[in-house]
């Protein structure tokens, strides 16, 4: 059958047989997941073997429906969300086909998790200046040796396999002399350092780059092509932040909206207006996104991608704000300040205290707001780029 | 509790809407660009009665929302809010709202002959009708009835605010013993304009003094007919709003890109490009509400008063907003009277009082999703 022949009836079908062989409530969750990947219904759109069917991307939410409804277990997204946002993509469009076999699988089943090496004390915003080296040993072919330091990793303590951008040749201008890899985290001369954070956590990381060797065969794109890479998983980044379907009063909203009906005492005037223009934006940011994600389906994107992770941080910031100041006297408490290295990001299992801080991150991780602000005004509206004076400098003549 | 689940809703346009969008928008850019609303507010009488005809009549504007069988297009409120998003785009000086939304809600939900007959006047576009109300009179609050009947029908008092009073051939009164249309000609009829602050939609005070007009419907009914006219009101006025919004944001961009001073076009200065982004995030959010609001009402979702609130609530904020970021942004050339800018200021602004302020669909929201206050 050819991939447009396919449709919502066709994958329901697929997803019935598949909970027939394999019924939940007597497979064990890593079985389950194994049978989903090998039937393509794992995310639909990637190509057959690889965990699709070559479908077209929106009937992803048809399956996951029908998957949701008969309580198959899933592959646990937030704690590989990495991978799955952000190293899958962009394996799946630049990978060897050897590469997708040997990464997709274990990726999507949760065996393997990934962690992105990019950030670097002298490249956040500015990522293209990035110094970390790798140094081709013999020649064509020759394994790679990576030295530097990231920082700000995400679940590095945990993750098996890294996306990494380093440089491959300095006397380039800054975009230009950049590789993208995949780097095993278990590899000689890795080293991963906890960096607590504002909630008391340990979530992201430092990690040291020391001789670090890395074959050739796991090298993503050519040499020097990094840079293009990296936008298809920054791109991709974005919008696995604020692209997560909820339903009306789900998210953030959500624990605000429930004090105030169980709790009649911690009510005042003010808090109600705040509360009311928040509700508000937030059940008209689930719609804006609902708009976008009916877009897609109809294979007309909108521009309106770019902004979700921007209302989605905002958002978040004020809301969980309102809720520490609701609560009162138990606003002024926090529930541990241990410190720990969590597993996945928790959003919702945690007090409003850990919310609050947590949030602060929403508008820094994955591209900061003002440099959103910046895509959004450039490439939406057409307005003037920032004018720049590194473009055409080799990267080792730049200032830092 | 908690609040009312959401109905899926359809937040596209359709291909026969845009195919409408298009038709409607080139009639404007034709016969209504801005230098000619601003010529024409400056003869007293605002309303472009040929501009209506084709509007109305020709395109067939006036009945998307009445019946086939009443002469109508018997399309729905996302036609008309696609209509609605093309007038507050060319801020239009047309009865659209008042006699095409408004008045033809109320008639529809009379349910009588004498409506059915002034419906296929509407909707042929062969009369205009206006609700003899205040246009800051918003769903959920309560009607007043200041329209006495002394006897047979014999009318009299007085509505202050009526939005195209001065343009209408009939006016729907609310009296005591039910709704009545008064032919706004009629003797007992006068219609005071009054300087409004939205100079492209004017207001007139209407005062009866023992003028006759026929039954529509009996209290009861004519209550339910208007409020549920409120409703569709408020809900496509924020495709109005959406509409004032993204002329403001289009002309402000436009603008900004051309304008030079320091040596660079101030769009490049990025306190410039942030609010320009943040106003562009503001107008592709209104876009999801106002569609949601009139796809609420298309679909009579059971969660169209909820949407409907959401949608006004948010929307009013975002068309004064970018209004006032337009007139801002464009120095001092946005605070001349030749330039454009603040014919939408103050539709914007008046907008935002008309059919409930935010504050007041907060108000509602806070009902519908169980939230009260303390
Ligand atoms: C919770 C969290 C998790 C993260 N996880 C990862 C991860 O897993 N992997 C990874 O590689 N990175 C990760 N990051 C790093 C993140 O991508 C960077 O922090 C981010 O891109 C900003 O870079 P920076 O911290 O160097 O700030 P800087 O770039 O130094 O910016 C400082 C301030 O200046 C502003 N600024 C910078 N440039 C401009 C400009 N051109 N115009 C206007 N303002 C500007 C910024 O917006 C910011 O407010 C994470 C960060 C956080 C907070």
């Amino acid at each position: 059958m050819t991939a447009a022949a396919l449709t919502a009836e066709h994958l329901r079908v697929r997803v019935r047989e598949l909970l027939s062989a394999h019924p939940p409530a007597t497979t064990a969750p890593a079985e389950f997941l194994r049978a989903r990947f090998d039937a393509g219904l794992a995310w639909v759109h990637y190509p057959e073997g690889l965990g699709g069917l070559g479908a077209p991307r929106s009937l992803q939410a048809v399956v996951d429906a029908e998957l949701e409804a008969a309580g198959a277990p899933d592959n646990d997204p937030r704690r590989i969300g990495i991978g799955l946002g952000m190293a899958a993509p962009t394996i799946l469009a630049y990978g060897t086909e050897e590469q997708k076999r040997r990464f997709l699988r274990p990726l999507w089943l949760g065996e393997e998790v990934w962690c992105q090496l990019f950030s670097e004390p002298g490249a956040g915003s500015d990522l293209a200046a990035l110094g970390t080296r790798a140094v081709r040993e013999g020649g064509e072919g020759g394994d790679w040796v990576v030295d530097g330091q990231k920082v700000w990793t995400s679940s590095a303590h945990t993750a098996r396999w890294a996306i990494l951008i380093a440089r491959t040749d300095p006397a380039l201008p800054k975009h230009q002399g950049i590789t993208y890899f995949l780097c095993d985290m278990t590899a000689p001369g890795v080293e991963v350092r906890p960096l607590r954070q504002i909630t008391g956590e340990a979530e992201f990381n430092e990690v040291f780059l020391t001789g670090v060797r890395i074959p050739d065969a796991h090298r993503l794109g050519e040499v020097g092509q990094g840079w293009a890479v990296a936008r298809t998983t920054l791109m991709n980044e974005r919008v696995s932040i604020g692209g997560m379907r909820i339903p009306r009063e789900g998210g953030m909203i959500a624990p605000v909206a429930t004090a105030w009906r169980e709790r009649p005492e911690l009510r005042t005037h003010d808090l109600h207006g705040r509360l009311l223009e928040l509700w508000v934006e937030a059940e008209v940011a689930r719609l804006t996104g609902e708009r976008l994600r009916q877009q897609l389906a109809q294979g007309q994107p909108g521009p309106e991608g770019s902004g979700m992770k921007l209302t989605f941080a905002r958002l978040n910031q004020e809301i969980s704000g309102l809720e520490v100041e609701l609560l009162g006297e138990e606003g002024l408490l926090y529930e541990d300040w241990t410190l720990r290295r969590p597993e996945i990001v928790d959003f919702t299992g945690r007090d409003a205290g850990y919310r609050y801080l947590r949030a602060k991150g929403n508008s820094i991780e994955g591209g900061t707001s003002e440099i959103l602000l910046n895509i959004v005004a450039e490439r939406v509206l057409g307005l003037p780029a920032e004018p720049r004076d590194d473009k055409d400098l080799a990267w080792k003549d730049l200032a830092r | 509790m908690s609040s009312p689940a959401a109905a899926p809703l359809d937040l596209l346009y359709s291909e026969t809407e845009e195919e409408l969008r298009t038709a409607v928008r080139s009639l404007l850019a034709a016969r209504c660009a801005p230098a000619a609303v601003l010529a024409r507010i400056e003869t007293g009488a605002p309303h472009d009665p040929e501009l209506w005809r084709v509007l109305a009549a020709d395109i067939g504007t006036a009945g998307l929302l009445v019946p086939e069988k009443l002469g109508g297009q018997g399309a729905g409120h996302r036609e008309a809010a696609v209509v609605l998003e093309e007038l507050g785009r060319a801020a239009a000086p047309v009865p659209y709202l008042t006699s095409a939304v408004l008045a033809t809600e109320i008639l529809l939900g009379c349910e009588s002959a004498e409506a059915a007959d002034l419906l296929r006047e509407l909707a042929a576009g062969r009369r205009v009708c206006v609700p003899a109300l205040p246009l800051t009179l918003a769903p959920g609050a309560p009607l007043p009835t200041p329209v006495r009947d002394s006897g047979g029908g014999s009318l009299g008092g007085s509505v202050g605010s009526v939005a195209d009073a001065v343009c209408a051939d009939v006016l729907l009164v609310l009296a005591d013993t039910g709704l009545y249309a008064v032919p706004a000609g009629a003797a007992g009829v006068s219609r005071t304009p009054l300087v409004a602050l939205d100079l492209t939609r004017p207001l007139a005070a209407v005062h009866l003094d023992g003028a006759a007009g026929t039954r529509l419907a009996d209290p009861a009914t004519a209550r339910a007919a208007i409020a549920g006219a409120l409703l569709s009101g408020a809900g496509l006025l924020a495709s109005e709003q959406l509409g004032t919004a993204e002329w403001c944001l289009t002309e402000t961009v436009a603008y900004l890109r051309t304008r030079h001073q320091f040596n660079r076009p101030l769009g490049s200065f990025q306190a410039v490009k942030h609010r320009l982004a943040r106003l562009w995030l503001d107008v592709a959010s209104a876009r999801a509400a106002a569609r949601a609001a009139a796809d609420a009402l298309a679909t009579g979702a059971a969660d169209a008063p909820l949407t409907v609130a959401v949608a006004q609530a948010y929307c009013s904020g975002v068309a004064v907003r970018a209004a006032e970021e337009c007139v801002q942004l464009h120095g001092g050339i946005g605070m001349t009277w030749e330039h454009p800018a603040h014919l939408y200021l103050k539709r914007a602004k008046a907008d935002s009082l008309a059919l409930g302020t935010a504050g007041h669909h907060r108000g509602l929201v806070a009902d519908f999703a169980e939230l009260p206050a303390p």
